[in-house]
């Protein structure tokens, strides 16, 4: 399967997160290398929806969606930066 | 402005076609009337959701088409073995409605503020994000020096081949053909390589923008020539499709 990118989960992000999330800023918990969540790679159908760090390949998150209910594993991520404070 | 085309929930709504444009065999232009569309920004992109009689539903991104201020219109390539195109190139007519949400994305955009050099490169039908792009610069009397580099496979497949051919005025389109190349053809051929990025890009002493648009690999290649050739990853901005 071809890896795309954020830009391709934003629907999804803003559907479960109720903002757009494309330009926030993530930051790797494994290797502490920060971007954009456009810019990671991303496996749509991984079943779910799999997004790993760029430099390093580590999963930064983890959505599954079954029967209206999202199940969303943001483990690998050590921050996830909106820049909108609060 | 552009801030209330962000606010707000996104919800699927229900538009309707008013008009499908034949862009190239393969690629059409669908118009769209969004009642409660709030704006978009230039670069941005929809999903689009079909339903099946037996509730089986598929979503796909497609891209922007239009300048904010302008109607909605995706522009979609018809993959053989899609789920999805077939049906939005060959069966959609004006007058069909469709379930789309939208706008997304706040990365992948540019707005005039953003400035430039504005280097544009394209791979196929990643043009119409920064065709986009183009039309919203036009249309706000930019002068942000622009070069777009739209990599196809041959001329018949160039998408907007007439409207990119107008621009003047410091936006300037090149194209690159890498299957086959008409007689007499005078633009590039082959594909967008470090040695053709050289000639065409930006220096990176002018802190240019670049935004790169197409399938994963083209992408990849590009992006990493351009860091190469030493833009600054942060000025490289990216978005990949692929045939889902």
């Amino acid at each position: 399967m071809v890896a795309l990118d954020g830009n391709s989960i934003g629907g999804l992000l803003f559907e479960v997160f109720g903002t757009d999330l494309t330009a926030a800023q993530t930051i790797c918990a494994t290797c502490g290398a920060a971007a954009p969540v456009a810019e990671t790679v991303v496996y749509l159908r991984a079943p779910g929806t799999v997004v790993r760090c760029r430099t390093c390949g580590s999963v930064l998150m983890v959505i599954a969606q079954i029967r209206g209910m999202s199940c969303v594993d943001l483990g690998g991520m050590a921050a996830l930066d909106t820049g909108q404070g609060g | 402005m552009a801030t209330a085309a962000v606010r707000g929930r996104l919800t699927w709504q229900t538009a309707t076609v008013t008009s499908v444009v034949t862009e190239t065999d393969a690629v059409r232009t669908i118009e769209l009337d969004v009642p409660d569309w709030p704006g978009h920004l230039a670069g941005q992109h929809l999903d689009v959701r079909l339903t099946a009689d037996d509730g089986y539903t598929a979503e796909r991104s497609y891209s922007i088409a239009t300048a904010p201020g302008e109607p909605v219109a995706i522009t979609v390539e018809r993959l053989d073995d899609g789920e999805v195109s077939p049906y939005l190139t060959e069966e959609l007519r004006a007058g069909d409605q469709l379930e789309l949400r939208g706008p997304i994305g706040r990365w992948f955009v540019w707005d005039t503020s953003d400035g430039g050099p504005l280097l544009l490169i394209a791979g196929g039908s990643g043009v119409v994000p920064l065709r986009a792009i183009l039309r919203h610069r036009q249309r706000t009397g930019s002068d942000v020096p622009t070069c777009l580099l739209y990599s196809s496979r041959t001329i018949a497949d160039v998408i907007y081949h007439s409207e990119l051919d107008m621009y003047r005025d410091g936006a300037e389109v090149s194209y690159t053909l890498t299957r086959s190349q008409p007689p007499g053809w005078t633009g590039y051929s082959g594909r967008v390589d470090a040695a053709l990025l050289a000639k065409i890009a930006w220096p990176a002493s002018q802190h240019p923008l670049a935004l790169v648009c197409g399938p994963t690999s083209f992408v990849e290649a590009v992006a990493g020539n351009l860091v190469a050739l030493g833009y600054p990853a942060g000025r490289v901005k990216t978005e990949r499709f692929g045939g889902t």
